[in-house]
């Protein structure tokens, strides 16, 4: 590992946050790809993959909710830890910091309302209702 | 892009429209931020600025030619912060991550983990390396954050400012071999360390520049193996009882460790007595010994906060303004470079625009540091009294066990070191009552059992 980064590494297949698990912080990608997967019946259902620059977790920031999404290391990853505590200060203080988040949220609820649509609408011949691919779609955490 | 100007002014002219122009003297942290948040506020309200930043220096050249004189670390909080703004520092410019620290004391040394053993604090230099370096392998720190304001569209002019003036209202600026050139805005982001401040402050009657004092930075050539064996991922601390000094540190680089003195009126002796010091020869190769082309500056420190700086259509943000007391410098020119932004481009550019919104920022850091001052100065009684160092020391010791609050010592220890936290959270957390019992607990057992709180090697 390059003595200069920042953050965390994990390894391919680690588990970086688990859905129903308490949260309390942020993570910003430094390096390499996470994936973000749901349990749905049992079966974890790829919700989408992130990539170096990507945030997730960030609903942890705002709401005292689990995490909503299990979020795990495809290849290795390394990623950054952004407290709610310290980011809640700078925030109080300066609100134009929270703007980056706001509109990667706003992106994500852009692109979920798209998925809705899709799936609304249902199948058709040219596979327009089908379920978007997951390595593009909306990812959470 | 939509073209206006800028909202919510209540002084007329002295707004920022579309092809204002705007000058940042300083292409250091405080003028590169300055220019980069300038530019991303504009542009989300719809205006197009000219900006130009005028900084004659090379950051892609190792030694003076490129260097800010200073220890090189982006703290922690800072680290988050950018990284929330979109601004990730990679490799190519982090020479360490650091995540951990060793605080050495006459009465011992003890290791403290940050407790998500996470690197988040980054280890760079300012410059292209130190005099010397070749086949340098990293980039500038400060290179890197120019980079980013050009990219957003602002220009860079490789120029020494001579002389500034006042020209039909606007702020003007002589360089060497040029027109003057008149701006709408003049951003001062030029440090403490230049011969020219006295005359930016005749920008503004009521400006008076900062209190500074002298510190003390060399760097020590160990080699990239060098540095990890002997120092890896830590940072190492020194709480002495020298006589001036309020703090040391060695910061583990690529090939080099960055020694920082930090205190009132750093000289020649004090250095000597430091280096000479067990604890500091402890953390070095056996046999070490100052090479005579070590490279070394005495660079001034902002120590105090200058008087009302901003005025209309100028505004002093970094060390030319306020800082916090020793620490974090490159938050603080984050922090107020930010604020004079957004007041620019949503406030104006009015001495009264900078006094409501960027002078809070200002006042926030000021009064921060009042706090900070008796941090340290509860902090230097204590290192002289041995029974209170070894108290501290076992306190920090024994929490290595513990996780995230329950390690009062360790978190006071960290956010004081590193400047992570602000002082006056750092203060509220010392007057837990579970703080002062479990140190004078630990206090009180190290004189009953008179054991000893060295740790080391570490």
């Amino acid at each position: 590992m390059e003595a200069g980064g920042l953050g965390k590494t994990y390894q391919d297949g680690e588990v970086i946050i688990r859905e129903g698990e308490p949260g309390d912080c942020m993570f910003v990608i430094q390096n390499g790809s996470v994936e973000v997967l749901r349990d749905s019946g049992g079966s974890l259902v790829r919700l989408g993959l992130l990539h170096e620059g990507d945030v997730f977790g960030e609903m942890a920031l705002f709401e005292r909710e689990p995490r909503s999404a299990t979020v795990r290391a495809q290849g290795q990853a390394r990623v950054l830890t952004v407290d709610r505590k310290g980011f809640l200060r700078r925030v109080h203080e300066d609100p134009s910091l929270a703007f980056r988040l706001l509109r990667t949220m706003s992106q994500r609820i852009r692109e979920l309302d798209a998925e809705v649509a899709r799936l609304k609408a249902g199948p058709t011949r040219d596979g327009a209702g089908e379920p978007s691919d997951p390595d593009s779609g909306p990812a959470r955490g | 892009m939509a073209r206006g100007r800028a909202r919510g002014s209540q002084n007329g002219d002295l707004i920022l429209r579309d092809g204002s122009r705007v000058g940042v003297i300083g292409g250091g942290p405080a003028g590169s931020f300055f220019g980069y948040f300038l530019l991303d506020m504009a542009e989300r309200v719809g205006i197009e600025l000219d900006v130009e930043i005028l900084e004659p220096r090379d950051f892609s050249v190792p030694g003076a030619q490129s260097c800010n004189m200073c220890g090189g670390i982006v703290s922690e909080s800072l680290v988050q912060a950018l990284a929330a703004e979109g601004i990730n520092l990679p490799p190519s410019v982090v020479e360490r991550g650091i995540d951990s620290y060793v605080l050495h004391m006459r009465e011992g040394s003890v290791r403290i983990e940050t407790p998500l053993l996470e690197k988040r604090i980054a280890a760079v230099h300012r410059g292209a390396g130190p005099r010397g370096a070749q086949d340098w392998r990293w980039q500038s720190f400060d290179g890197f954050l120019l980079d980013r304001v050009l990219s957003r569209g602002a220009k860079l002019v490789r120029e020494r400012v001579e002389d500034v003036r006042w020209h039909e209202g606007r702020p003007s600026v002589v360089g060497a071999g040029r027109e003057p050139r008149a701006y709408d805005l003049l951003a001062v982001a030029a440090g403490v360390n230049t011969s020219i401040l006295d005359k930016l402050g005749a920008l503004s009657h009521s400006y008076r520049p900062p209190r500074t004092t002298k510190t003390y930075i060399c760097e020590i050539h160990l080699g990239v193996d060098g540095v990890h064996e002997l120092f890896g991922s830590a940072m190492h601390v020194f709480l002495l009882d020298l006589p001036r000094l309020e703090f040391a540190a060695l910061i583990p680089k690529g090939e080099h460790v960055t020694l920082c003195l930090l205190g009132e009126r750093i000289d020649g002796d004090l250095v000597r007595a430091f280096l000479a010091s067990p604890e500091v020869r402890g953390c070095l190769p056996p046999g070490w010994s100052a090479p005579k082309d070590l490279c070394r500056c005495a660079p001034h420190m902002n120590v105090g906060p200058a008087r009302r700086p901003y005025a209309d259509r100028v505004v002093f943000v970094g060390d030319s303004g306020v800082a916090r007391l020793y620490k974090d410098g490159i938050g603080s020119a984050y922090r107020t470079a930010k604020a004079a932004a957004v007041t620019a481009v949503f406030d104006g550019i009015s001495g009264d625009a900078f006094g409501r919104r960027f002078a809070r920022s200002c006042r926030a850091i000021r009064a921060d540091n009042a706090i900070g001052r008796l941090v340290f100065a509860i902090a230097g009684r204590q290192r002289s009294q041995r029974s209170a160092c070894r108290g501290i020391l076992r306190m920090a010791a024994a929490e290595q066990r513990l996780s995230g609050n329950a390690r009062r010592m360790s978190m006071v220890l960290w956010d004081v070191f590193t400047g992570s936290a602000p002082y006056r959270e750092v203060f509220v957390r010392t007057l837990h009552p579970l703080f002062w019992g479990r140190l004078l607990w630990e206090i009180g057992s190290g004189i009953a059992t008179r054991e000893p709180a060295r740790e080391r090697p570490v």
